[in-house]
């Protein structure tokens, strides 16, 4: 047979067919969290809302930075003082970004100080600027933020509340609080979940009966007043940094049954595959069955389904927090701050004290969009 | 069918021992009791406590006792001074923040806490059931999209919030009187017609709160299980005989829609219940829930036990009225109960 390779115009391989040997295409084939990450980036919705999670979540460290001002500034000048809007033009000229300054009226009727916009008050932002001081991670004193309000100026872009504190500030520093609390909580009940759910559809049998009847009764009691009622016997004398965790521990306690009923179903049934078999007779123990061969087939399931309850953790926190029995202040956290808003009073004379709400709505439903993605994303062969 | 029910209804005994025993041990949690803390701040008061009567009041609810005769005491299983006399015998406990029997605290409290989440699963079905077929049937129209949206905001926004927004609002365009499930004119009054119109009024924004996020997961729930069944087989052969699409729609695939949608209300039961207790703190209604919180603050267990129980009762006996009427609507799920025996 003659050798044609060299008049035929494109490449054809000299090496002999071997219709027994490994197939040509050697890329390994694409890891299951690559998969995973593609499907999630095609969900618009959920990839969205996991950035700007991610964003929130890199800022905890800097809150003081970002905050215009320091968590416990006062100013009894503008008490319960009207959001100020940024504008970029005065009199229909650019000067860049600024603020109208305040007008305090006494209003003899209402016996209550009317803020009103003075447009004769033109107050540029600063950026990149030193203003009030802060202490850093509580370890150094330092005055540096992104945005400051003019020298003798105001900057209260969400209003004040009765103590004259910047709202904007407080529920920037009320982030760090609230979305820990969910965070923490759920690595809680995560791993209870795992332990819990894993013997049960492990080892079946009795252990699995108890498991589940003490699943159902948890399941069945109202969330909320249990949680009241545990949070009630915290110690009035506990700080307040006990008092956070005791609450993380909490709620957690709580969320795992869920969670603990998925890790024991997808056990039970991927137990039975050949692989887990094929595992066993070599010799791995239950440990290293679970952990390296049954684990990481669901787990991606299980992120999704946690990422999903952490919403009820932060409604939790703030519910709690609301009613007086979670975190108190000097502890500032988004449900602290919502108190503030508990009378009629505070709805109609000033609603930018319930503006805490806005990032609580916004959050929750981030992690809600992303959740959904990701339980779709989770399993990226169907 | 009557062997599904018996069965269904003795599942329910041993979980209500456990959760009262679950019960009985957080109120038991803080350090101290309600009449030890009297003590203490009587004393910090430079009065005297009066030790003689404290020790028969401890003697008399049995504070000196361990914490398992304390449980059998409370549940009366265990006689006590008075023989036995706990939750079984009709003794509901005593409170001592109000110096009554816990029965008198009460009072009406536990019919409008009934009656409230009882209204709130109905209006959940009234709202849900409509708009989730709409969403199925016309998926991704202007609707659809709409109350998605609608859904997940009432599923994000803390109801307590909610509710205190539309009370604002309802004041100012109807008028309705703040707070309170009927106008104060009627607080002490005996029912009436007008009575009962003034409450309906009342009930109208707490049970939209309480129910705003049990709607939007049943919406989706209905959605989703529709959209399911449409896209079956049968749904097309149908269609293909000429069956009228409306008819088609309500006679096969939403009956099998259906069954989800009333066992899921089972599992929504504890999270509204939750809802109507913090809802009924901020909106002040005459239901459990404020005079429990004010129970857990002071430390007056009894009365705090009794809701607690009161509540998960409620919830458990709610799961097994929603099982028995999905057994009832079913003959898969009866069936196979018996086939399990």
């Amino acid at each position: 047979m003659s050798d044609y390779s060299d008049k035929l115009p494109h490449f054809v391989s000299q090496a002999p067919y071997d219709p027994l040997g490994a197939p040509s295409d050697n890329t390994p084939p694409t890891p299951q969290w690559r998969l995973v990450w593609q499907k999630l980036k095609r969900h618009r919705l959920a990839y969205i809302s996991g950035i700007f999670l991610l964003l929130i979540y890199a800022s905890l460290p800097f809150s003081e930075v970002i905050a215009p001002y320091a968590l416990e500034d006062r100013n009894a000048d503008y008490l319960y003082a009207p959001p100020q809007a940024v504008h970029l033009f005065h009199e229909g000229e650019f000067i860049g970004p600024f603020v109208y300054g305040y007008k305090g009226v006494a209003n003899l009727n209402l016996f209550k100080w009317d803020y009103q916009i003075d447009t004769n008050l033109v107050q540029q932002l600063r950026f990149f600027c030193s203003g009030a001081a802060y202490h850093f991670w509580g370890l150094w004193q330092a005055d540096f933020h992104l945005v400051c309000p003019a020298r003798n100026g105001t900057l209260y872009l969400f209003g004040t509340d009765r103590l004259g504190r910047d709202m904007l500030s407080r529920i920037i520093y009320g982030t760090r609080i609230s979305l820990t609390i969910g965070l923490i909580g759920i690595s809680i009940s995560f791993v209870l979940a795992l332990l819990i759910g894993g013997m049960a559809g492990y080892f079946g049998g009795w252990v699995d009966n108890l498991t589940l009847r003490l699943i159902e009764i948890i399941r069945a009691m109202p969330e909320l007043p249990l949680w009241m009622a545990l949070s009630a016997a915290l110690p009035v004398t506990w700080s307040p940094v006990a008092v956070y965790a005791g609450l993380t521990v909490i709620l957690g306690l709580l969320d795992w049954p869920g969670l603990a009923r998925a890790v024991r179903a997808k056990l039970m049934a991927l137990r039975e595959e050949d692989f887990a078999t094929a595992a066993v007779l070599m010799g791995a123990g239950p440990a290293r069955l679970v952990g390296r061969h049954l684990l990481p087939n669901f787990m991606s399931h299980l992120i999704a389904s946690a990422t999903l309850s952490i919403p009820s953790m932060i409604l939790g926190e703030t519910a709690l927090s609301f009613l007086g029995l979670g975190l108190r202040p000097p502890v500032t956290s988004w449900g602290v701050l919502l108190v503030e808003a508990q009378n009629i009073a505070a709805i109609s004379f000033y609603p930018w004290i319930m503006l805490p709400m806005l990032p609580v709505i916004l959050v929750v439903l981030a992690f809600n969009f992303f959740g959904d993605g990701l339980r779709d994303a989770a399993d990226p062969y169907s | 069918m009557g062997r599904y029910f018996l069965n269904r209804i003795s599942i329910m005994i041993p979980t209500l021992i456990a959760i009262s025993v679950l019960i009985f041990m957080v109120i038991q949690l803080p350090p101290g009791d309600y009449l030890s803390n009297q003590v203490a701040e009587l004393t910090a008061q430079g009065e005297d406590a009066n030790p003689g009567k404290i020790a028969f009041l401890r003697a008399e609810f049995g504070f000196d006792r361990p914490l398992i005769e304390r449980y059998g005491l409370w549940i009366g299983v265990w006689p006590g001074r008075n023989g036995f006399s706990g939750l079984l015998q009709g003794n509901w406990g005593w409170s001592f923040e109000y110096n009554k029997p816990v029965e008198d605290v009460l009072g009406d409290s536990l019919v409008l806490t009934v009656l409230l989440n009882f209204a709130t699963v109905l209006v959940i079905y009234m709202i849900a059931f409509p708009i989730g077929i709409l969403s199925a049937a016309r998926q991704y129209s202007v609707a659809d999209y709409s109350f998605t949206l609608l859904g997940y905001l009432g599923l994000a926004t803390p109801n307590f919030l909610l509710g205190l927004i539309l009370l604002y609002y309802s004041n100012l365009w109807f008028g309705l009187s703040i707070g309170g499930l009927m106008a104060p004119e009627y607080t002490d009054a005996p029912w009436s017609w007008e009575k009962a119109q003034s409450v309906l009024a009342h009930l109208a924004i707490p049970v939209l709160v309480i129910g705003s996020s049990g709607t939007a997961a049943m919406i989706r729930r209905l959605r989703a299980n529709l959209l399911d069944e449409l896209q079956k087989p049968y749904v097309t052969t149908a269609r293909a005989k000429g069956m009228a699409p409306l008819h088609l729609l309500l006679k096969y695939p939403l009956r099998m829609a259906l069954n989800p949608f009333i066992a899921d209300i089972g599992d929504l039961l504890p999270q509204m219940v939750s809802g109507s207790v913090i809802v009924s703190v901020v909106l002040n209604l005459p239901t459990v829930g404020p005079i429990l919180l004010q129970a857990l603050r002071a430390q007056d267990h009894y009365l705090a036990g009794f809701i607690l129980l009161f509540v998960a009762v409620l919830t458990v006996v709610g799961m097994a009225i929603s099982d028995l009427l999905l057994a009832v609507l079913d003959p898969r799920i009866r069936l196979a109960g018996r086939a399990a025996q």
